[in-house]
């Protein structure tokens, strides 16, 4: 695609002289059916140049399915597709690409143990007239993309000394690179913080000026007030309606995409306030945190904000013993226990779910069944070694049942289900082993609407149940809305703790950067 | 999140009635009766002769894909948990020698051991078993604690291991051993011993905390620490369990030998790996069974006496067995690519 510069393209736009047809991209009629699921269901979408078009839903709406479809990774069963005008058939992602549809994946794509520049320019590296890679002119490509961008990174680094949040600003780099016309982002702010959220934005504006259209798929509503143009509902793999972005209200979107009324996200009842449960004297883990000192009581729920980075997870990694402490003391209802490993905290009545489902929660190749079942083991259940399997079965369709887990049956393997649905397991292996002190980390993230009002319900009538909660989360409205009070780290420090009537998302904002 | 089940929901409740999974053995137990059915054809068409209806084959078939049976059994435990285990034949290797060096009879005057001559055999298979159990705790100890790749940990007692078994005796072999050893080795007893250990590590695998655990190591070491289980622990009696079902294997080897021999087992861990792939277990870890890894063996068994009765070369049997080896696994993949629907 030609390079105009993005006054030009605006004054184009303006002027109603679109170039070619007026929709980049329709697809209509598709449908897309798995062994036992019919992900979408007649689905028609349309993108216009030069815009954002937002897709919303709940986990499972579809949404990624589409998305799939259009990058050319999965071949839809039926329906038809029209690049600007033109009736095409993609048959593989290289295919989508070809057209210029390129796709941010949801999961990090990128090779561990290469170069920024060679993760970013694989499969198209310069090459010499022998075929030998031309590193140099790869640096300088690389350089030239940075600075297009505003990316302050090294082209030279290797991947995995990157953080979270670079490797996701290394995939966008590396779609924006293609020049495609249309570019399909996957909750690319997932890992973001609000900062490196707002840069995206910016460049966001800047392939819009230049005609790109985008798709963006999110979950966080602020987002698509901001930078979306057209809005698009899916549910249960149907198409709901489109939307002008400026023509709908966050609630309006919220009863599309779940089609019933949301009353309250946080449902917070008040719990009777017991006596400490866990105490954290100046806890520290060399490089990571230091001094991090809080009581947590029964009933309570301790929200805990702070940056992507600040050492949230690694307290918990360490209260857990995941990653044992280096000094400090942790107290459990006044004792002082070391926790070495995650079996002594969960001897010692802890529950800890992790951040990353895929990387530390779930077992994927295995079933639910399975999946529930692992921490429970521990305490028993087994005679002479033997699993009480129709006990444990028992245990778990009432987990089931109770946490509302959508699935045919408990021998699903857990790859089949959405994250909401995984994230539900999760909650449900811990709650099986009934703890006093429950360590949640990003018990929401990635999971849709209805799911998540599911959880914060849950995590209300376990601290009404007496349960002590430590909840991480980077969404401020649920710190707010759910925590009794507020723990803030930077940068590896406790900066504060907030009472639920002082805190205010500028107070711990204020705290959590300072 | 593409392939949601929760989108199905409505119609789940209906679908739950037809909805038995087949075990994932059918299929491969399917290949197998095919090969015995093709064997049987050319049988009829080139050597005039069935390759079934014939009892001598049939055991001889068993009893030589027994040996690499047992040791497969432990191998499968170790793939499951996402390991390999390249030590087997070495250490089968290994334990030959020292059960044998006590497994010689009274009478004999050149003996290893002069003073240890004639003694119960339930000495030489103890210390065949030591020595295994040994062999598996360096195995394991070394994965887990040091987190050297289990490819190199055992590629080291691979080599260490078959060096013991040529410095045991500068590499003479072991005979003179007595009749109550050798019976260990007579009749059915390899393939009672094969399936015995497959049947109890099979109950294992499926019903017990220590089965359960193996799959989750395998499927996510990670997940599997923070969910409380010491991975350290068990990674190593895994590959204890592993390095006792080698050295059983070597005894049953030498007491059907009637002689221990340091160049015997060369490749076992090999074919034992292939046997466990062939039954559907993934290298990548977490996925796996018995019943599939005992149907493997019997699938390797069939490849090589089945073209032994066809006067194939043997060189072209080992050409066509890797060929098979690979197939399976080509086939096992494609089938499981097909049943995500991607």
């Amino acid at each position: 695609m030609a390079t105009i510069s993005p006054s030009t393209a605006e004054i184009v736009r303006q002027s109603g002289a679109v170039p070619g047809a007026e929709y980049l991209l329709e697809v209509s009629n598709v449908r897309k059916a798995f062994p036992g699921v019919l992900a979408l269901d007649d689905v028609s979408f349309r993108l216009k140049r030069g815009h954002v078009h937002a897709l919303m839903g709940e986990n499972g709406a579809g949404k990624s399915t589409l998305m799939k479809i259009i990058a050319g990774i999965y071949t839809p069963d039926s329906g038809s597709f029209k690049l600007k005008g033109q009736e095409i058939k993609l048959t593989s992602p290289l295919d989508a690409l070809q057209y210029g549809i390129a796709m941010i994946h949801q999961e990090l794509n990128l090779m561990d143990f290469m170069t920024v520049a060679e993760n970013i320019w694989i499969r198209r590296e310069p090459l010499n007239s022998l075929g030998f890679v031309r590193h140099e002119e790869m640096r300088r490509r690389t350089k030239e993309l940075f600075q297009r961008l505003d990316i302050p990174l090294d082209p030279e680094t290797e991947v995995r000394d990157l953080s979270v949040a670079n490797r996701q600003m290394v995939e966008i780099a590396k779609a924006v690179s293609y020049d495609s016309d249309i570019l399909i982002m996957d909750e690319p702010t997932s890992a973001l913080t609000d900062r490196e959220v707002e840069h995206l934005f910016r460049i966001i504006r800047a392939l819009k000026a230049q005609g790109t259209g985008i798709i963006y798929i999110t979950h966080k509503m602020n987002e698509l007030f901001e930078i979306a143009d057209e809005v698009s509902v899916f549910r249960d793999g149907r198409f709901i309606g489109e939307h002008k972005a400026a023509d709908v209200t966050r609630d309006e979107i919220i009863k599309l995409m779940v089609g019933r009324e949301i009353t309250q996200m946080f449902p917070k009842e008040v719990a009777p306030i017991g006596d400490v449960a866990l105490s954290v004297r100046d806890l520290c883990l060399e490089g990571k945190f230091h001094g991090v000192s809080f009581d947590l009581r029964k009933g309570e729920i301790l929200g805990v904000a702070g940056l992507v980075g600040s050492g949230r997870s690694n307290v918990a990694e360490t209260l857990f013993g995941v990653t044992p402490a280096t000094s400090g003391a942790i107290l459990i209802d006044g004792k002082e226990i070391k926790i070495n490993n995650p079996g002594v905290a969960m001897d010692a009545g802890m529950a800890f779910l992790t951040e990353d489902r895929k990387a530390s929660g779930c077992f994927l190749l295995l079933d639910i069944t399975a999946n529930m079942q692992i921490a429970l083991l521990r305490h028993g259940h087994a005679t002479a070694g033997f699993v009480n399997e129709r006990k444990i079965e028992a245990l778990c369709q009432q987990q089931k049942n109770r946490l509302r887990v959508r699935t045919p049956d408990l021998e699903e393997p857990i790859i089949n289900l959405s994250g909401g649905n995984q994230q539900k397991v999760l909650i449900a292996r811990w709650l099986m082993t009934k703890p006093e002190i429950l360590i949640l980390d990003e018990p929401t993230r990635g999971i849709d609407v209805g799911a998540k009002a599911e959880i914060h319900k849950l995590i209300t009538e376990l601290a009404v149940q007496g349960v002590a909660v430590f909840m991480i989360s980077s969404e401020l409205p649920e710190v707010l809305g759910m925590s009794d009070r507020i723990l803030v780290m930077h940068e590896g420090r406790m900066t504060g703790i907030v009472d639920r009537k002082d805190a205010t998302q500028v107070r711990i904002m204020e705290l959590a950067s300072q | 999140m593409a392939t949601d089940i929760s989108t199905a929901a409505p119609t789940s409740e209906v679908r739950k009635a037809g909805r038995r999974r087949l075990p994932p053995e059918l299929s491969i137990l399917a290949v197998m009766i095919g090969m015995m059915l093709l064997f049987e054809v050319l049988g009829w068409m080139f050597v005039g002769q069935s390759f079934i209806a014939n009892p001598l084959r049939l055991r001889i078939m068993i009893l030589q894909e027994a040996e690499i049976g047992i040791i497969a059994v432990g191998v499968t435990q170790v793939i499951i948990m996402g390991g390999i285990d390249l030590s087997s034949g070495s250490v089968v290797g290994m334990t030959a020698m020292i059960a044998a060096s006590l497994a010689q009879v009274a009478s004999y005057t050149h003996a290893v051991y002069p003073s240890l001559t004639g003694l119960n055999p339930i000495f030489p298979v103890a210390a065949g078993l030591v020595c295994g159990l040994i062999a598996g705790l360096i195995n394991g100890s070394l994965i887990a604690l040091t987190k050297i790749p289990p490819f190199i940990a055992t590629l080291g007692m691979m080599v260490s291991a078959r060096g013991v078994a040529d410095w045991y005796t500068n590499g003479q072999p072991i005979g003179n051993l007595s009749d109550s050893f050798a019976a260990i080795g007579a009749g059915w007893w390899p393939v009672i011993i094969f399936l015995g250990v497959a049947f109890i590590f099979h109950i294992a695998l499926r019903y017990t905390r220590y089965g359960k655990f193996t799959y989750a190591i395998g499927a996510n070491p990670l997940a599997a620490r923070v969910s409380g289980i010491n991975v350290e622990r068990h990674v190593i009696l895994v590959y204890m369990i592993a390095g006792l079902l080698s050295g059983l294997s070597g005894i049953v080897h030498t007491a059907r030998a009637i002689s221990g021999q340091a160049g015997v087992g060369v490749g076992f861990e090999l074919d034992a790996i292939a046997a466990a792939v062939i039954g559907g277990a993934s290298l990548s870890g977490g996925v796996g069974r018995m019943t599939g890894t005992v149907i493997g063996a019997v699938i390797l068994g069939i490849l090589t006496s089945g073209f032994t009765f066809l006067n194939v070369d043997a060189h072209y049997q080992e050409i066509i067995k890797g060929g098979v080896i690979v197939a399976a696994v080509v086939a096992d993949q494609y089938r499981q690519r097909r049943r995500k629907g991607a």
